[in-house]
């Protein structure tokens, strides 16, 4: 494992430098926008990256409240099932068929593997203790590209719409609420003191998740500013700018997966460190008497 | 180069390393610390 960590952290920067090079260089010019549009290629992945940390730290607060209680963690096993059943169906194109609102099967299916996929990972890997931390560094990775998002989109904006922001604008707004609902599950990670901290901030999570599909779906159920989504929608994108976003969406998750890895290992030595700090302020009025 | 393109990338760069930055000052006050815990080491007797 130790050898592992510097070759992924290798083949990140050569990831994110051939990404670079793609979203400047490699990619076509927008007709319409102009250079500008070249910020998709960091706007869109880093907005998947965050959603998928933010999945991760949901199933991993969900298994964390579950795990002490045996018929809850089975209904929640059995759920995972019935959603891989529902992504078999989907990625053979029987069960959802393209909706009205464009999310087409091969949406579902990816994101149903993706739930169930994570899930068991969580369920076999990780203890309980392990568990919770994976949940904060989820969150913590997660807040730091949807900030990426939040900064990049309104740069974006300025030349394409004449505005920053536009505060009507429901896919903008749920996506700061988004941020904010988990800034305030990392505040409460930090400045409480209670025993029950862990507890109540998976609480929280499991409750501030439900704005995820909110913000995903927004588009569809509401009339937004914000463009509708090219891939996964029913839009469509001309096949090299298709390539140079999924090469920047793999640049960007592998810097994701490197820096979960440092944020874990900091937090497993943390934990372990304010454990022995405990043991030893116990042991010392002991020795003095 | 577009500036608004530019100021989007560089962002994107500066949000990152300053997190990068954070996580390496925690991680040597950690190390510290755990310097700090270990027991010194006992004098070697003649």
């Amino acid at each position: 494992m130790k050898r592992a960590f510097p070759i992924l952290a290798i083949l990140t920067a050569v990831l994110l430098s051939y990404a670079l090079h793609g979203a400047l260089i490699s990619a076509p010019t927008e007709q319409t926008m102009g250079d500008v549009q070249r910020i998709f290629y960091y706007h869109v992945p880093s907005a998947w990256t965050a959603f998928l940390l933010f999945f991760i730290n949901f199933i991993a607060s969900i298994q964390y409240l579950v795990r002490p209680h045996r018929r809850a963690d089975r209904a929640v096993k059995w759920i995972a099932i019935a959603v891989s059943i529902v992504a078999c169906l989907a990625a053979v194109g029987v069960a959802i068929r393209p909706v009205s609102y464009g999310v087409q099967p091969s949406a579902v299916a990816i994101t149903g593997f993706a739930i169930t996929g994570i899930y068991f990972v969580i369920r076999a890997y990780f203890s309980e203790e392990g568990t919770d931390a994976l949940a904060l560094v989820a969150a913590e990775v997660g807040v730091v590209f949807c900030t990426v998002v939040l900064v990049t989109g309104p740069i974006w904006a300025r030349p394409v719409w004449g505005i920053w922001w536009a505060p009507a604008d429901i896919r903008l707004t749920s996506t700061l609420v988004m941020w904010l609902i988990y800034v305030s599950y990392l505040m409460l990670r930090r400045f409480s003191s209670s025993s029950q901290t862990a507890r109540l901030a998976a609480a929280l999570a499991v409750f501030g998740a439900a704005d995820i599909p909110l913000v995903y779906f927004s588009i569809w159920f509401f009339r937004t500013q914000h463009p509708q989504p090219v891939i996964g929608g029913g839009g469509s994108i001309d096949a090299r700018m298709l390539q140079v976003l999924l090469i920047n969406f793999l640049a960007f998750l592998s810097l994701a997966g490197l820096v979960c890895w440092s944020r874990y290992r900091l937090e497993v030595l943390e934990r372990q460190l304010h454990q022995a700090q405990a043991f030893e302020s116990l042991e010392g009025p002991r020795n003095s008497l | 180069m577009n500036p608004y393109l530019c100021a989007a990338y560089v962002a994107t760069w500066i949000i990152h390393i300053t997190y990068l930055g954070i996580l390496a000052r925690r991680y040597s006050r950690l190390q510290r610390e755990i310097e700090q815990l270990r027991p010194p080491h006992p004098k070697p007797t003649p």
